[in-house]
């Protein structure tokens, strides 16, 4: 019994490695034809852009771009750029579509690291303590607050949090990642790109926060009333022990999903904070791509993100049977 | 371990979570300040420029940064009359088919090699006369640049091209370096993204999405400037984003409106900062209707009379604009001044007349009260044309005509507009610029009629004494014969009304109360920034 199952994993690996490569291709062919749609294309968004263009100009544009290849032509070379891993060049940007990416991607990691650790830890400390508190004071309030996060846009929350924390009491930045007028690097630039991500990491996690706050109290409600909690308890454990080493690991499988589907999403889940904060990740990079009619740039983030889709959902899978050994792989 | 022991563990935990916050609370009770260096200024150029040399594209914010490194034959003073530049000293033949260019001796390019005549004649006949969006129509007459010795260029002319003069800045019309270029795909050349020009600030780095570092130039020919050490530009792309920055103190200039229409007065109000109107007489933005002749309602004239007599653009000037737009009398603004002409049909806000002539072209209200619909479609950027497209709806509805709002991106409108004529009404930005035979002709003369082509006349108007006028004016090279020629131009396009012009939107420059000469010439933003501190 024990030896199959250790195979198990890297057969069940293999299985949906496979499976991933066929969804993504799925994916870029589906981007590649939906994005025909949008009316206009990047020659036209430049042209818009400088106010004026002849014929000519746009001609000229149009080959660079490789709009001026037949449709099946543009496709193969979309598809044939991916299974190279050679993503080309933005003509729009000048500069090649890799090296837009690999600049734009670590803002949004740390960022959204930082906001799903902040949001993670809070949010079950929150859900434990409210499900704990069912109906008393405690949970009234935690409750409250989660469905204000939640209604709130963030948005607004990061506008009114610039407005309190930088104008008004001048402890943090306004926007960017790091103060540009000082030299980079150091144990002074860790600090300062620190000082620069509270805000954002604050204003993304709130918005997770309140997810994550309701699906593990909801979780440990239906836990907590479990025959083997009762055991625990009688056995005479403490109420602490009891929620966080009994119940929340049996609470907590919803949470880990919902959490894959976010960092899965991380790269255009935080567009608008991006946006306030003036913070230069890809979620801005892949919308100003999407406004300029930029394909080979929007497919290449859509590729790229339906590939951490994968990854994130293959690590929940993995992880479930760890959480809870009951789990199986198949 | 018991589970006494585990608890304290817990507890340890809780008191480590508690005392990293307060750590984190205490480093954030410093207050934070930008450790902005003497002799630095921050400001934000809105959107991010895609690229660093305006040569090639003429967006505003490629102009504005590219403004700062490379430059042009000539400067304009308020007047718009030409100031030297990388020329000293330049004359017109008296038929108009030659300009003749002194150079500044002892310009050298960021890389150390001279400037010279060269470097002119590849400029204009290799790169702006074939890639550069406006150059390819402004230089279209230029037939050589001669280069008699290094410091003296001639540009020769097929044509008299007067509108010439106006359009050398740097900004608009860069001079690069040939060898740099020479030989190179010039589109793809490395140094678009980091350039070298001749400008007081020289490239350092162009974090995309972030900010762009410029420092001072140390071999500028004008000794003793820029008074900056370095530029910092900091991308914003959030407006309110924009108005925190510049309340903590961390921005220090921005132009072309970096702030929401309605926090200008706040700003004006406030001694911390100071507000700009002027800056932008040479690019001359105007936001009007263009009419597609082709729609049945819309090809007669008294319904283009109708529909401008029934807005009330003072009203639509406070309201919209807040007050910061310039009220149209016709297509010529008044920061032309060798141009306007307030001499024109004129259309003051009458709902009785504009009723009257929707009687008399035949189209009477139906029980609703409705004599017909028109659609209005206008590109996304900003809120105001949102607003705009709000008021003219309530305006029309007044007197019977029901307005449908399209707002579409700026590609989708392209199409629509220019590639498939598919709109009535639409609303968009028209750039003048310094000169009507640039920025004007391409929308009245049936000649720029071409299907696909954007900013030009999608109207389908065509009037043979127009074409005739505008293809005259573009070629007169006496001023004053032009300047008539213009007056003429401005009576026939209010008679005509193929374009409603509505407002000259005033683009403020907002800057910290410690800047000085952010603006100091019709260049605004876009001009070199060599005198530009912060004390």
């Amino acid at each position: 019994m024990s030896a199959p199952r250790r195979n198990l994993p890297f057969r069940f690996i293999g299985k949906r490695i496979l499976q991933a490569v066929l969804t993504i291709l799925g994916i870029a062919i589906i981007n590649f034809f939906l994005l025909q749609l949008a009316p206009g294309d990047a020659a036209e968004a430049l042209a818009g852009e400088a106010g004026t263009a002849d014929a000519g100009y746009l001609a000229n544009l149009r080959r660079e771009f490789g709009l001026d290849r037949p449709l099946w032509e543009q496709l193969a070379t979309f598809l044939m750029r991916i299974a190279t891993f050679n993503l080309g060049y933005s003509f729009r940007y000048g500069e090649t579509i890799s090296t837009l990416i690999l600049s734009r991607l670590p803002a949004t990691l740390l960022l959204m690291a930082t906001s799903i650790v902040i949001a993670l830890v809070i949010g079950i400390l929150f859900g434990v303590t409210a499900a704990r508190y069912f109906n008393r004071l405690p949970d009234r309030l935690i409750s409250l607050v989660a469905l204000l996060f939640y209604a709130t846009p963030p948005f607004w929350i990061g506008l009114m949090m610039i407005l309190v924390f930088s104008v008004w009491l001048g402890w943090a930045p306004t926007g960017g990642m790091r103060d540009i007028t000082a030299p980079d690097g150091g144990i002074a630039g860790v600090f300062d790109i620190a000082r620069h991500l509270a805000l954002p990491a604050l204003t993304q996690a709130f918005f997770y926060l309140a997810i994550y706050t309701r699906l593990v109290r909801a979780g440990m409600l239906e836990v907590l009333s479990l025959d083997y909690i009762r055991v625990a308890r009688a056995k005479g454990i403490s109420e602490q022990r009891v929620a966080y080493r009994h119940a929340l690991r049996n609470a907590v499988l919803p949470l880990v999903t919902v959490v894959g589907t976010n960092i899965g999403g991380f790269l255009g889940g935080a567009v608008l904070t991006e946006t306030v904060f003036s913070w230069p990740g890809i979620g801005r990079l892949m919308f100003d791509a999407m406004l300029q009619r930029d394909l080979n740039l929007l497919l290449s983030i859509l590729v790229l993100s339906s590939v951490f889709v994968v990854i994130a959902n293959l690590a929940v899978d993995l992880i479930y049977p760890v959480i809870n050994p009951t789990v199986e792989l198949r | 371990m018991s589970d006494d022991a585990k608890s304290a563990i817990l507890l340890d935990r809780r008191q480590l979570l508690l005392l990293g916050s307060a750590a984190l609370a205490s480093g954030a009770l410093m207050p934070y300040a930008a450790s902005a260096a003497e002799g630095t200024l921050v400001m934000t150029i809105n959107p991010e420029p895609n690229a660093m040399v305006s040569a090639f594209n003429t967006a505003s914010p490629v102009a504005v940064i590219s403004g700062k490194m490379t430059e042009g034959l000539l400067h304009y003073d308020f007047d718009l009359k030409p100031q030297p530049a990388l020329a000293t000293s330049w004359e017109i033949a008296p038929d108009g088919l030659s300009m003749t260019f002194k150079l500044r001796d002892g310009v050298k390019w960021h890389d150390g090699k001279p400037f010279t005549s060269a470097d002119v004649a590849y400029s204009i006949m290799e790169i702006l006369k074939q890639h550069h969006p406006r150059g390819r129509g402004v230089f279209a007459k230029v037939t050589a640049v001669e280069t008699p010795d290094p410091l003296t260029a001639i540009i020769k002319l097929g044509e008299p091209t007067p509108a010439l003069l106006y359009a050398l800045a740097g900004w608009e019309s860069p001079m690069l370096p040939k060898h740099v270029y020479e030989g190179t795909d010039v589109l793809r050349n490395p140094a678009n993204n980091a350039p070298i020009g001749t400008g007081p600030f020289k490239f350092v780095e162009w974090q995309r999405g972030s900010h762009i570092i410029l420092e001072k130039n140390p071999d500028y020919w004008d000794k003793g400037k820029p008074l900056l050490d370095k530029l910092f530009v900091r991308i914003y792309p959030e407006p309110s984003a924009r108005v925190a920055a510049f309340e903590a103190g961390e921005l220090h200039l921005g132009g072309d409106g970096p702030i929401p229409l309605n926090e200008v007065k706040r700003f004006q109000d406030n001694p911390a900062f100071k507000v700009e109107t002027r800056g932008t007489e040479m690019n001359n933005s105007l936001d009007v209707l263009e009419t597609n002749l082709r729609n049945e309602y819309l090809a007669k004239p008294q319904v283009r009379k109708a529909l401008m007599h029934a807005v009330n653009r003072d009203l639509m000037a406070k309201t919209v604009w807040y007050g910061l737009a310039e009220i149209l009398t016709g297509p010529i603004p008044k920061t032309l001044p060798h141009f306007y002409s307030a001499d024109v049909p004129a259309y003051p806000f009458d709902v009785a007349k504009a009723e009257a002539l929707l009687d008399e072209a035949g189209y009477k209200k139906d029980a609703k009260g409705t004599r017909f619909k028109l659609r209005l479609i206008y590109p996304t950027v900003g809120d105001t044309y949102d607003r705009a497209g709000q008021f003219l709806r309530q305006q029309f509805r007044k007197v019977g005509v029901e307005l449908e709002l399209q707002s579409v991106d700026v590609p989708t409108f392209i199409r629509r507009v220019y590639g498939e004529y598919d709109f009535d009404l639409s609303m968009f930005p028209a750039s003048v610029t310094a000169d009507p035979s640039i920025g004007l002709q391409r929308f009245y003369q049936s000649g720029a009629i071409k299907q696909g082509t954007p900013f030009v006349n999608a109207s389908g108007y065509k009037n043979p004494e127009m074409d005739a006028l505008l293809l005259k004016a573009a070629v007169e090279p006496d001023a004053g014969k032009r300047a008539a020629m213009f007056k003429r131009f401005q009576q026939i396009a209010m008679e005509d009304l193929p374009i409603l012009p509505l407002v000259r939107p005033i683009y403020v420059t907002v800057a910290n109360a410690k800047a000085k000469n952010f603006v100091t010439g019709p260049e605004g933003v876009r001009s070199h920034y060599a005198t530009l501190s912060l004390d």
